[in-house]
């Protein structure tokens, strides 16, 4: 009999103990509860907030289109400020998407159940804001429509990519990245998809819904391979979200430059990528379980993790601040000494450190009461705190551009109206976006939220004898 | 009852629970039964093995692809940048040797070239996880049998389906049909091919 089999290791089926769903909810109501939302009427709400963000986003195609006639003279670049706003936003948003990744993957393979419900819509917000950053590094060209240079193929001018430049790395890095989150992404969907098929009100839909599901039925060694597939999927994400950002440290960490050249950076970045992604779910969670009464699945307890979540990464962040200035000064390096003392805190912009170190460093210091964590509204508000600190800490950093050696080689960056359009533009796309995924997509995983569910559980024979053994394996 | 005039694809059986349905596969395939799925809204715990499926193999095609992945990275890089050995480098043809003198540095700078090698592996490695699961089962399959069956439907909601096919040696339509009433079902249904 197979219902004696120990199950060690994580899985999609979590561990059953803490009740991560609220109210009382069966198979079928939470399968209607999820679907429903694509085949109600759309609703006011919904086309109001989808109609300014599309809006915003005829700022971004302005810009572009700008951008692409006139070339990047229009931005604030220039020597010795090469990377401006571009480089800022796209570290701040690639940053962001990576919480996305450590809800839907290292959460799975630490068994913890309330990612369930919030991994679909976090991988959305992956996916988006990662097709946000990817703007910046095209755009930053100049020349965009020879983007492909980059790839490495045989060409008829017989060169070949510099493989020992990090700017190449960051092409394998966020083009695998994407890919990866893409895929990952849409075998979660399938079942859910297949949900959707099987319960739409007309023949289109059913039609729709049937070839994006490929025509999923759930046999049990279909479910077997996907559990295997999804598994892998998570335990490749782990590794590869990591890289994700430590590559992007290397476009700053293995240059020279005063304030850049720092081993801090890989382990100081991927923290802050998280803590700023962990912001950005909170403010997406939000409204969400608000405006579609979502609360029995992202319940407060949910809220509360994030939280928690924030607050632990912010501190690993606001230790990388202090390791920074440290080594800086403990280096005996004068050049690192005047950044770090003189120019990135009394300097230009200093204003700007200080903001960051209230936002990132102490401002977050009041997630520690659980007051604070229990309350939605003030919740959200931290975290847009937080994502502004986020966005100052990167553009702190892309500062010390201003001042390096030679003071007869200094410069001073600010960004042009052009500057600020693309940025306000993306969020117009990111929205959208995200305003379209609410609509037509199944926003919260509806097979995995099944397994939260006691009756997803296979009882042994003997239950009839009144053991209340699961066949999850004596896990209690 | 008669002769069915269409061809049948299987029997189909309905159930409730996920206990049911490991039970009703366990039984099916002490019977002898071998050609059958069971079908569930969500993955039921070791139920591919109730039915009598093997571990699947998709593990080890993941591994092949991460290593096909770090392979291609690692030759394109050092073979590209002319970092193979002295005596590899004459057979390379011309627009796959490509060194750069940078500031002195060896042509082989392999550490700088692991970053592309990591990407490549993990890239190649997923890939081929999702697409040999989708292909291994088969999909995409837009139609299938099973869909013929009005009920099964709720298989992507609440309920939870075994089907033993018409294809299996030991299928008849009368005794087979009994056995799945024996199992306590919901509905037994036939399925039209």
């Amino acid at each position: 009999m197979a219902t004696e089999v120990s199950h060690t290791g994580p899985s999609l089926r979590p561990d059953p103990q803490p009740p991560m769903v609220g109210g009382k909810h069966s198979f079928d109501t939470m399968t209607d509860k999820i679907t429903s939302v694509i085949f109600a009427v759309t609703p006011k709400g919904w086309i109001f907030g989808f109609a300014i963000s599309f809006l915003v986003l005829q700022v971004l195609l302005m810009s572009i289109t700008y951008l692409l006639y006139e070339g990047i003279g229009i931005w604030g670049v220039n020597i010795p400020v090469g990377w401006g706003f571009d480089i800022v936003n796209f570290v701040w948003w690639i940053g962001i998407g990576h919480a996305g990744t450590l809800i839907s993957a290292i959460l799975l393979l630490f068994n913890q159940t309330w990612r369930t419900s919030i991994n679909r819509f976090a991988e959305a917000m992956t996916l988006f804001a990662v097709a946000c950053a990817g703007i910046y590094p095209l755009a930053h060209m100049g020349r965009p429509w020879f983007a492909f240079w980059l790839l490495p193929y045989p060409n008829t001018m017989q060169l070949w990519p510099q493989f020992r430049s990090p700017l190449e790395w960051d092409v394998f890095a966020v083009s695998t990245y994407f890919s990866v989150s893409l895929m990952y992404w849409y075998i979660g969907l399938i079942p859910d998809f297949a949900s959707v098929r099987d319960r739409a009100p007309n023949q289109l839909l059913r039609m729709i819904y049937g070839i994006l599901s490929l025509g999923w039925r759930g046999g049990s060694m279909h479910w077997h391979r996907y559990e295997t597939a999804y598994l892998m999927l998570a335990g490749l994400s782990t590794p590869l979200v990591l890289s994700v950002h430590t590559i992007i440290s290397f476009d700053f960490a293995v240059s020279n430059l005063p304030g850049w050249h720092a081993t801090i950076f890989p382990p100081y970045f991927v923290a802050g990528a998280v803590y700023s992604g962990f912001a950005m779910v909170i403010n997406l969670a939000v409204p969400i379980r608000h405006y579609y009464g979502m609360k029995d699945f992202i319940t407060d307890k949910h809220l509360d993790n994030m939280a928690k979540v924030m607050l632990a990464t912010g501190l690993m962040v606001f230790y990388g601040y202090g390791v920074e200035a440290f080594m800086a000064y403990y280096s005996a390096n004068e050049f690192e000494r005047d950044l770090m003392m003189k120019n990135r805190v009394f300097g230009p912009y200093g204003l700007f450190y200080f903001a960051l170190i209230f936002c990132n460093g102490l401002m977050p210091q009041v997630l520690w009461f659980q007051k604070v964590r229990s309350n939605e509204a003030i919740l959200f508000i931290v975290s847009i705190i937080v994502n502004i600190g986020m966005w100052l800490e990167r553009f702190v950093i892309l500062m010390s551009l201003q001042r390096d050696f030679m003071p007869s080689a200094w410069g001073q960056y600010s960004p042009t109206f052009w500057d600020i359009s693309t940025y306000i533009g993306t969020f117009g796309l990111f929205m959208s976006l995200m305003f379209l995924f609410c609509r037509v997509l199944p926003m919260i995983s509806i097979a995995e939220m099944k397994h939260l569910l006691p009756e997803a559980h296979v009882h042994s024979h003997n239950d009839s004898h009144g053991h209340t053994e699961s066949a999850h394996g004596g896990s209690h | 009852m008669d002769a069915p005039k269409t061809k049948i694809y299987g029997l189909v059986a309905e159930f409730e629970t996920p206990t049911q349905i490991v039970d009703a596969a366990n039984k099916a395939r002490e019977a002898g039964y071998t050609s059958m799925e069971a079908y569930s809204p969500f993955p039921v715990v070791d139920l591919h093995e109730a039915v009598g499926f093997k571990r699947t193999k998709l593990p080890t095609l993941a591994f092949l692809g991460g290593l096909t992945g770090f392979c291609t990275a690692f030759s394109l890089e050092t073979f590209t940048s002319g970092g193979a050995p002295s005596f590899v480098t004459p057979f390379l043809p011309d627009w796959f040797y490509y060194p750069v003198n940078i500031g002195g540095r060896p042509l082989n700078s392999w550490p700088a070239f692991i970053p592309p090698e990591f990407e490549l592996t993990v890239l190649f490695a997923s890939i081929t996880s999702v697409f040999g699961m989708l292909l291994l089962n088969g999909y995409p399959r837009i139609y299938h049998p099973l869909f013929n069956v009005p009920r099964f439907s709720l298989v992507t909601t609440d309920r939870f389906f075994l089907c033993i096919e018409a294809k299996d040696s030991k299928f008849d339509l009368q005794g087979t049909k009994q056995f799945l009433e024996g199992l306590h079902p919901y509905e037994v249904s036939e399925v039209p091919e």
